[in-house]
């Protein structure tokens, strides 16, 4: 820092692009608000005051698909939804995380045997970036989820070449 | 009326060969579900009877719901009366192999979505419905879920019907 060193005024800071969007990225994820099952309450559960998924600058539910970065799929999807789920995926602008919550999400949960019109697994139609199981999971597990989430977007390469293409 | 009232009426109307039985489930301290056991072809005839008479006037469709049993696929019809304030419980067979039974939702309207659910869900055919369509599974769909036979479907094919 030696050359930058006194240049400019106090309260600059010098730091990586990558690190800036990153930050501003895992900062302010604003989820989808969207709801398929009983999953979904558990979901408002922890966007309420209890749990207070702001905390995390991710409690700004969106009513549309254009203006969130994140979407939980938060219950039971069937056949019939899972085309107005890929829709739904579709109309967010890149970047965007999704989340497979509850095990109906992960896998058809407990209507894997006899669901015949339940989707076994959210990404055979998008893909998911972390799976948080349970039935439904509590708030504190969705929450890991989110921090999980966070520490994905933390190592987003932006301006830098990934590592796998570099090689 | 009481539930058997009604069979006796129906009876004395439409016969014996109309109104085949009444069949009441647990003994006689606790009788419990009753139901008129009717022929297919009187249905409408019936129903529209029932709705329309004065001592009987039913004039709500409560349930109407689609059963496999072993040897039939069953129809079955529950019935209010605001007017009355009492119940009754129809029930019809149609042969497996060809499940048919004629609609009633030209007399209660309520009937329309019940018979579209059980057209869908267990493949009885309504006959005289005037959109007899699924209601709950996509178009494309394959076969008839709830029926004791079904099999699973595979996730490719349902991709390949355009699910």
């Amino acid at each position: 820092m030696g050359y930058l060193e006194g240049k400019f005024e106090e309260n600059v800071i010098v730091t990586s692009v990558d690190a800036v969007f990153n930050w501003a990225r895992l900062s302010s994820i604003w989820p989808m608000t969207f709801g398929l099952a009983c999953c979904a309450i558990e979901m408002m559960h922890t966007a309420a005051c209890r749990f207070d998924l702001d905390r995390f600058g991710a409690g700004v539910f969106r009513p549309s698909p254009r203006q969130a970065d994140l979407m939980i799929v938060a219950g039971t999807v069937t056949y019939k939804m899972a085309k107005r789920i890929e829709l739904l995926y579709n109309q967010m602008p890149e970047p965007r995380w999704v989340i497979a919550m509850g095990s109906c999400a992960i896998g058809g949960g407990p209507y894997h045997t006899h669901g015949y019109h339940v989707v076994k697994g959210v990404d055979l139609y998008i893909p998911v970036d972390i799976f948080v199981p349970g039935c439904p999971p509590r708030p504190e597990a969705l929450m890991a989820g989110l921090i999980e989430l966070q520490q994905k977007i933390r190592q987003d390469r932006i301006l830098r070449k990934k590592e796998s293409s570099a090689a | 009326m009481e539930h058997l009232e009604i069979f006796n009426l129906l009876r004395e109307k439409f016969g014996e060969d109309a109104i085949l039985e009444h069949i009441v489930s647990g003994d006689e301290k606790d009788p419990r579900d009753p139901f008129i056991l009717l022929k297919t072809d009187t249905l409408e005839d019936v129903c529209r009877f029932l709705r329309d008479d004065e001592r009987t006037a039913f004039d709500m469709l409560h349930c109407l719901s689609g059963v496999e049993a072993p040897e039939c696929f069953e129809s079955v019809y529950h019935l209010f009366s605001f007017k009355h304030k009492h119940y009754v419980t129809l029930k019809v067979c149609a042969s497996k192999s060809n499940p048919s039974v004629p609609s009633v939702a030209s007399i209660w309207s309520a009937a329309n979505w019940h018979e579209r659910e059980s057209y869908d869900l267990l493949g009885i055919n309504y006959e005289g419905h005037p959109d007899l369509t699924r209601i709950l599974l996509g178009d494309a769909w394959e076969g008839h879920p709830l029926r004791k036979d079904y099999k699973m479907p595979e996730h490719d094919r349902l991709k390949e019907l355009g699910f």
